[in-house]
């Protein structure tokens, strides 16, 4: 009798079977507009310039060795990652109350995150703290806060399905209405929101993904962060160089503490240190070099802005093109969200029953939420993908 | 002109009471120092020349210095010309290194891999590997027991804990000989309660360097069936112990032989000198690939809410290094030279201590293998051997082999022998 017999066949996670769908899919017209990845208008992965400036440059350097990094990661990082965040300038910096915690990816920031909250935050050891993450958001959140032992993860409004925007009015009632000491998972807020939050003592927890990414601009897309912290806030910060770096597969992350001082920073970073000894002992070193390597160095700094310009402007391109031509088709509804929404993502107002629809007979690959990766469309691909909603929203109810 | 004062000292106490909460981390306690980054953080500090590192559990060549493989090197310049893309890896891993990594440990022609009864996901390291393995069980295998020898790797116990798992211990190093407590490591595993957890050193063991030999371990795989225990290897030094990657896998393929389904952490920080790349794997031996389909999907559903999916370059170079044939034949060169080194220090401090006039009896010294040493000093002759001559290790006697060189070695046996005599 084995051990294991009673081990359930888990579901596949859902965006990585639309991938594998993908794959399998013979029809020459399939596009691909599941996982969150950036892609070239010949929809090829895109290895930044810098990036291999900078790897040609650590390969060349005879003197780095493949030691163990620190527990809470490369020094050089953890600082150039504080500043990417909260600008040069930020006075929490320079009142030395602002640490990090190099990490696997925005993932391994948020569980590092998760961890630490669920043992010191609200009393000691309190799991009973309800978390609210927005409806919808990224599944693994609410994987991420329950297995850190979180027993109450909530929803706050945020998306709208009727008006596809934001539904603010429902947004700040859950905050107003949230239990103290509540635990918010924020993409992006606003001044209103921060009034509440004050008020209402609710931490706030950023899962910044995409700065830079969105807007093109690493200034605009970290204003609801900075805003944040010149009102006092002490909180968290998930940064993921995945997307704005392309460093996907080295896992390169770093979770911003900004604290009330450095007094509390620092007892707060040696715990962090127990919980990163005991998920990975320290952190890879190949994605953090590059990316210290990187925003150090004013020139590369420079060039890499200029990168993720590159992306970022591919992506409103295709966020203008879609728009247009689902105008142009007259295909019933509005596609103003399209341009209003920011950042990777889509999400079309597609209904489950249409979705399917695009994927059987269209072939085109897309969540079932609705939700699209605008990077999987191109100037080649545009055309059908745009055909594939009028159809959809047409021929489906 | 009360009413006024009262009304300002109103106003100030609340003031001072919303500045003494206003710190979310105000509860938050100063966590303990670690105790091998004393160690170091001391020898630091030390401005004696002959200062000695032995706290340090890497591996360093005879000039004292890191030590990046060549096979390492060279593989890095293939991969770099290839100019790959650096697209997310599955939550599992880097499929070429999950089926090398796995053939390493087990041997290429193991039924276990022919049968696809294993399932292997590429980990964070060690480390990584172990967290893995300890939420897995304490999700399915609770509320069982982990036992671990004494002592183990003290990271051993808070990652089990942290994964929610209870700790206890069985016998295994015996102070009074330097050696493995054969009899009390028996005694102690015939009473562990079934289906519990044990913890095995597959080889080099950490901080003892204690192994048990063939033919103990074939009693102890015995006595474990007998008892009907769940094994957890951890194989952090394999081809680092003996230099040969075969015999220190044996006991591991020795339990599986004897029908053990067992679980498994490798690490490639030491015998690849990957350390800061983060490469290991964890190994689920199942009854059948069914099973094992089962047991992998679980993993993923684990590491997904921990870090999606693992880094992809340390991988990358150990999958190149173990599937091309002559970076293959050129690393097992160096892993072997590697463990030479060390062997040749065991040698020589021993041989140091002799002609020191040293009349105890050193053997253990060269009787455990791997990158520690028990000593047997004790706690205030370690003091005196770093507060005299600047010679840093951890207060249980441990040192590290690998910060021993052939230019230090007369000056440690001149040390030991002074605090010891």
């Amino acid at each position: 009798m084995s051990i294991f017999s009673d081990v359930p066949l888990a579901p596949p996670v859902a965006v990585f079977k639309l991938t594998a769908d993908f794959r399998e899919d013979s029809n020459p017209q399939k596009v691909n507009l599941g996982v969150g990845a950036y892609r070239t208008d010949d929809c090829q992965p895109w290895v930044l310039p810098v990036v291999k400036k900078v790897e040609r440059m650590i390969v060349e350097d005879g003197s780095l060795n493949h030691e163990y990094l620190p527990i809470l990661g490369l020094p050089e990082f953890r600082s150039a990652s504080a500043k990417v965040a909260l600008g040069e300038d930020s006075p929490a910096i320079k009142d030395n109350r602002v640490g990090g915690v190099q990490a696997l990816g925005g993932t391994g920031a948020l569980r590092i995150g998760a961890e630490f909250l669920r043992r010191w935050y609200n009393g000691v050891n309190n799991t009973a703290t309800p978390v609210y993450v927005s409806a919808p958001t990224w599944e693994n959140h609410n994987s991420v806060f329950t297995d850190a032992g979180f027993k109450d993860i909530r929803p706050y409004h945020y998306w709208d399905a009727a008006n596809r925007g934001l539904d603010l009015a429902g947004l700040l009632d859950d905050l107003e209405k949230a239990p103290e000491h509540s635990i918010f998972l924020l993409h992006a807020c606003w001044k209103k929101i921060a009034e509440i939050m004050k008020r209402r003592n609710l931490f706030a927890f950023f899962d910044s993904a995409y700065q830079g990414f969105a807007s093109g601009n690493l200034e605009k897309d970290a204003w609801a962060i900075r805003y944040f912290v010149s009102e006092g806030f002490e909180l968290f910060i998930a940064q993921s160089y995945s997307k704005n770096f392309g460093l996907y597969n080295e896992r390169v992350g770093n979770l911003t503490v900004v604290a009330q001082d450095s007094e509390n920073l620092s007892r707060t970073l040696s715990q962090m240190e127990k919980i990163v000894r005991t998920t990975w002992s320290n952190p890879p070193s190949q994605g953090a070099r590059i990316v210290s390597k990187t925003l150090n160095c004013p020139e590369l700094f420079a060039e890499w802005k200029g990168n993720v310009k590159t992306m970022a402007d591919r992506v409103l391109l295709m966020r203008d093109q879609l728009k247009s031509k689902l105008q142009d088709l007259g295909t019933p509804g509005t596609w103003d969200h399209i341009t209003q929404q920011i950042g990777m993502f889509s999400f079309t107002g597609l209904n489950p029953k249409q979705v399917e629809y695009m994927i059987k007979e269209k072939h085109v690959y897309l969540m079932a939420s609705g939700r699209i990766n605008m990077c999987g469309l191109t100037t080649k691909n545009i055309d059908y993908v745009a055909q594939s909603i009028h159809d959809a929203v047409t021929k489906v109810q | 002109l009360f009413f006024i004062i009262v009304f300002h000292v109103i106003h100030i106490t609340i003031h001072l009471t919303w500045c003494f909460c206003s710190s979310w981390w105000g509860g938050v306690q100063m966590g303990p120092p670690d105790p091998i980054l004393g160690v170091s953080e001391a020898y630091k500090r030390d401005t004696n020349p002959k200062k000695m590192n032995l706290g340090v559990g890497a591996y360093r060549d005879d000039q004292g210095k890191p030590f990046v493989l060549s096979c390492v090197r060279k593989a890095e310049a293939v991969i770099t010309a290839k100019q790959m893309d650096k697209e997310y890896l599955a939550i599992g891993g880097l499929g070429e290194f999950t089926k090398s990594c796995a053939q390493l440990a087990l041997g290429n022609d193991n039924e276990v891999l022919k049968s696809g009864r294993n399932i292997t996901v590429q980990t964070i390291s060690g480390t990584g590997s172990l967290r893995i393995g300890a939420n897995f069980l304490s999700r399915f295998h609770g509320p069982r027991d982990v036992y671990l020898p004494k002592p183990s790797w003290g990271n051993h116990t808070p990652i089990f804990r942290d994964a929610g798992m209870q700790l206890k211990a069985y016998r295994y190093y015996d102070p009074s000989t330097c050696g493995f407590d054969f009899k009390g490591a028996l005694d102690d595993i015939s009473k562990i309660p079934e289906q519990s957890v044990i913890m095995l050193h597959a080889c080099a063991h950490n901080p003892t360097g204690v192994d048990p030999r063939p033919e103990q371990w074939k009693e102890i795989s015995d006595i474990v069936k007998k008892r009907n225990l769940l094994v957890f290897f951890d194989m952090a030094y394999q081809g680092f112990a003996s230099g040969d990657i075969d015999r220190d896998a044996w006991a591991v393929r020795y339990f599986i032989e004897q029908g053990h389904n067992i679980l498994l952490s490798q690490s490639f920080a030491k015998n690849m000198g990957l350390y800061g790349e983060r490469v290991g794997g964890f190994t689920v031996v199942c009854n059948d690939a069914e099973e094992a389909k089962r047991v992998e999907s679980q993993l993923k559903i684990l590491i997904r809410p921990i870090y999606s999916n693992p880094p992809m370059n340390g991988a990358r170079i150990a999958a190149t290094i173990l599937n091309t044939p002559d970076l293959r034949s050129l690393w097992l060169e160096e892993v072997h030279g590697m463990a030479n080194r060390i062997i040749k220090m065991r040698e020589e401090l021993v041989a140091g201590l002799k002609k020191e006039g040293s009349t105890h009896n050193w053997q253990h010294v060269t009787d455990q293998i791997g990158m520690f040493c028990f000593t047997g000093l004790k706690p205030e002759q370690v003091e005196r051997l770093t507060k005299e001559f600047s010679v840093y290790m951890t207060k249980d006697g441990r040192i590290s082999m690998a910060g021993v060189t052939s230019g230090n070695v007369g000056y440690l046996a001149n040390g030991i022998h002074a605090v010891t005599k």
